[in-house]
């Protein structure tokens, strides 16, 4: 009748158990399936698109077309860089000037003189007046000093693109890491099945091991895929090792796990868990780096920057895809994510609610 | 069986738990011997859910002993967590998982089990196993609970309100489940507020009110109590047409009489003498009854008997 004595099969050990029973929730939920495989590449898909990287840039010059004009249309035409309009009045030039539709207008003067019209706090401004007055002054005559030669080098690597993969996979680390324990225990909390789990002779460890080893086979694919869709579709470089890659992904989740653990050591309902989220979330979605360079915030800030994991996380990845840094040089990354590791997880076994 | 078999199965000794203004268990003793099914009546919110969750390990109590199987939850927790098995009130299994999945999970964490396949054609749920947990009736859920207990191969079981608001014949088949598993020599307490199945089930109860244990018995003790077979309730149209409460025990057959919600309940021996009776005195009082009902006596009249209230009040 009882089987007690009979020797466990490793299917039946508790921890086995309950990663089975993680991981079957995970991948029966469609949606947490689409936040996690599908959202990030549309994502990269939808912000490649809109960043993809230009042709050789060309800039929208406007001029005015009046008596005497003639040479000085003709010598802006002589520049491949510049995509000139004209214009017959001065208030349509000045509109089209305000509303960013040109970067300059360029004004020919009866006496022969050239006045060129633009913002000069808009980076178009500045390169506009360069480009113009370049291509009417060799118009006239005038002669380069030194013979220059263009080496045009576009290399998988400097785009767009190329940062945003990296990003987008530490954020999703991040998210996956933190909805995926923090929803999962909160929702166990609210519907007693953590009490009953715990009326049960189950080590507290097991329950929490478990969440490690789901997130962690769960991880391989999601990052598998990730990048390998930013390889395949987008041509993003990989120039690290594999191994360098699957040290700092895993350290990255487990500190991200962690932080879950924690938003989701107290809270009795998805509300109030979501609201912790989305308050550790959110902040570092904007200033660690995810879509722009946390270089962009000021030097004060960026000590604190440099110590928040996604920071920590998406700098490493970058590192590692882009540059192909080795472990070596990630001391500084591996050490932050590892000291929030230790932090959060030892603050949320101390105030974890069990019941 | 790693606990010794002497000795009570759960003994409890001035058991007192407090929510903050509120005292929710007042000092209640209780012993419970092995092999027996013992009820726990009252109310909602008597104290029972506390009481039976201090036996559990998921409360701790302000004052008082509480021994389970002979161990107390400060010296041997998982001891006692691994022989005991438990249904809360409100657990929600996950609904993703299917029934097989879900046993085989609660069977992982015990050290001594019985068969998942055993227990599934206990519970019969064997048609169910690969059917999700959330596509369950009511009774369904309630029975795979139970099962998750089961595999565990409790010596003594906890149950918290395990019918409530299930439908007649899925709490039979619960009934018969535990019947099934009391006929093992195992000890059950369950906690509930039908009377029906406390007198159906148990070979003791005790009734609960305000934290406290009021009447403790076999259910043919309790409602030997009353010194009453039968109990007639009636109501009036007019509340002021009401006979006294001396002019009813007056009545031929009627031992006691007592007011609940405005209508009058009486204790009744003889009921073919009283019910007459009883109407000629109404009639001479020119009263309209609104209604009138007899019923042969319950332990739901003992705890009106005892506290003047119905256990649905509350």
């Amino acid at each position: 009748m009882a089987d007690g004595s009979a020797p466990r099969r490793w299917r039946d050990r508790a921890l086995v158990q309950l990663t089975l029973a993680r991981y079957r929730e995970f991948y029966r939920e469609p949606e947490a399936v689409f936040w996690t495989f599908i959202f990030p590449l549309i994502m990269a898909g939808a912000l490649g698109i809109a960043f993809r990287s230009r042709p050789p840039e060309v800039v929208k010059i406007g001029v005015i077309e009046r008596a005497g004009s003639a040479a000085t249309i003709e010598g802006l035409r002589q520049s491949t860089q510049i995509d000139l309009r004209t214009f017959q009045d001065d208030s349509t030039a000045a509109r089209e000037l305000r509303t960013g539709k040109v970067a300059l207008v360029v004004v020919p003067e009866p006496s022969g003189t050239v006045e060129y019209r633009f913002d000069d706090t808009r980076a178009e401004g500045a390169s506009a007046r360069r480009l113009a007055d370049d291509a009417l002054q060799r118009a006239a005559g005038r002669t380069d000093l030194v013979a220059t030669t263009d080496a045009l080098v576009r290399e998988p690597g400097s785009r767009y693109i190329d940062f945003l993969i990296p990003g987008l996979l530490g954020m999703n680390l991040m998210a996956s890491s933190m909805w995926g324990i923090g929803f999962t225990v909160v929702d166990q909390r609210r519907k007693k099945l953590l009490k009953r789990f715990v009326a049960t002779p189950m080590r507290r460890l097991d329950y929490l091991g478990a969440f490690v080893l789901s997130r962690l086979s769960l991880l391989a694919i999601e990052v598998g895929f990730l990048v390998g869709m930013g390889m395949l579709v987008f041509g993003v470089p990989f120039r690290g090792s594999l191994a360098t890659l699957t040290v700092v992904a895993l350290l990255g989740s487990m500190a991200f796990s962690g932080m879950g653990l924690l938003v989701a050591a107290r809270p009795k309902t998805i509300e109030a868990a979501s609201g912790l989220m989305n308050l550790t979330m959110l902040p570092m979605w904007v200033l660690s780096g995810v879509f722009f360079s946390s270089g962009n915030f000021p030097d004060a800030m960026q000590p604190f920057i440099k110590l928040l994991p996604l920071t920590a996380a998406n700098d490493a990845l970058r590192a590692t895809m882009l540059e192909g840094a080795g472990l070596a040089s990630l001391g500084h990354e591996l050490a932050v994510l590892a000291a929030w590791l230790v932090i959060t997880l030892g603050l949320a076994l101390k105030i974890f609610r069990w019941q | 069986m790693v606990s010794p078999s002497s000795g009570p199965a759960l003994s409890i000794r001035g058991l007192v738990k407090r929510y903050r203004d509120v005292v929710a268990v007042a000092g209640l003793d209780l012993e419970v011997p092995r092999g027996e099914c013992f009820g726990l009546l009252g109310p909602n919110g008597a104290g029972k859910t506390t009481t039976i969750e201090i036996c559990e390990g998921l409360n701790e109590p302000d004052e008082g002993e509480v021994r389970v199987l002979g161990m107390t939850h400060r010296e041997q927790p998982r001891a006692i967590r691994a022989a005991i098995g438990i249904s809360l009130q409100e657990t929600q299994l996950a609904e993703k998982l299917t029934v097989i999945e879900t046993l085989e999970l609660f069977h992982s964490l015990y050290p001594k089990r019985r068969a998942v396949e055993e227990v599934l054609a206990a519970v019969q749920l064997g048609e169910k196993r690969n059917a999700r947990v959330g596509g369950l009736s009511g009774g369904q859920k309630q029975r795979l609970a139970i099962a998750c207990a089961l595999v565990g191969d409790p010596e003594l079981f906890f149950l918290d309100e395990p019918t409530t608001g299930l439908d007649p014949q899925s709490r039979r088949q619960l009934w018969s489940l535990i019947e099934q598993f009391k006929a093992e020599g195992r000890t059950v307490i369950i906690t509930t507020h039908y009377m029906d199945e406390a007198e159906h089930l148990c070979d003791r109860v005790g009734i609960v009110d305000h934290g406290r244990i009021i009447a403790l018995g076999t259910p043919r003790e309790l409602i030997g109590l009353l010194g009453t077979e039968h109990v007639v309730e009636f109501g009036l149209e007019d509340a002021a047409t009401m006979p006294a409460d001396a002019e009813l025990t007056a009545l031929p057959g009627v031992t006691a009489a007592r007011a609940t919600d405005g209508r009058r309940q009486l204790d009744v021996t003889l009921i073919h003498e009283a019910v007459p009776a009883l109407l000629a005195l109404l009639e001479r009082r020119g009263a309209t009854l609104t209604d009138l009902a007899t019923h042969s006596a319950t332990l739901e009249d003992v705890f009106v008997h005892l506290t003047g209230r119905h256990l649905r009040d509350g």
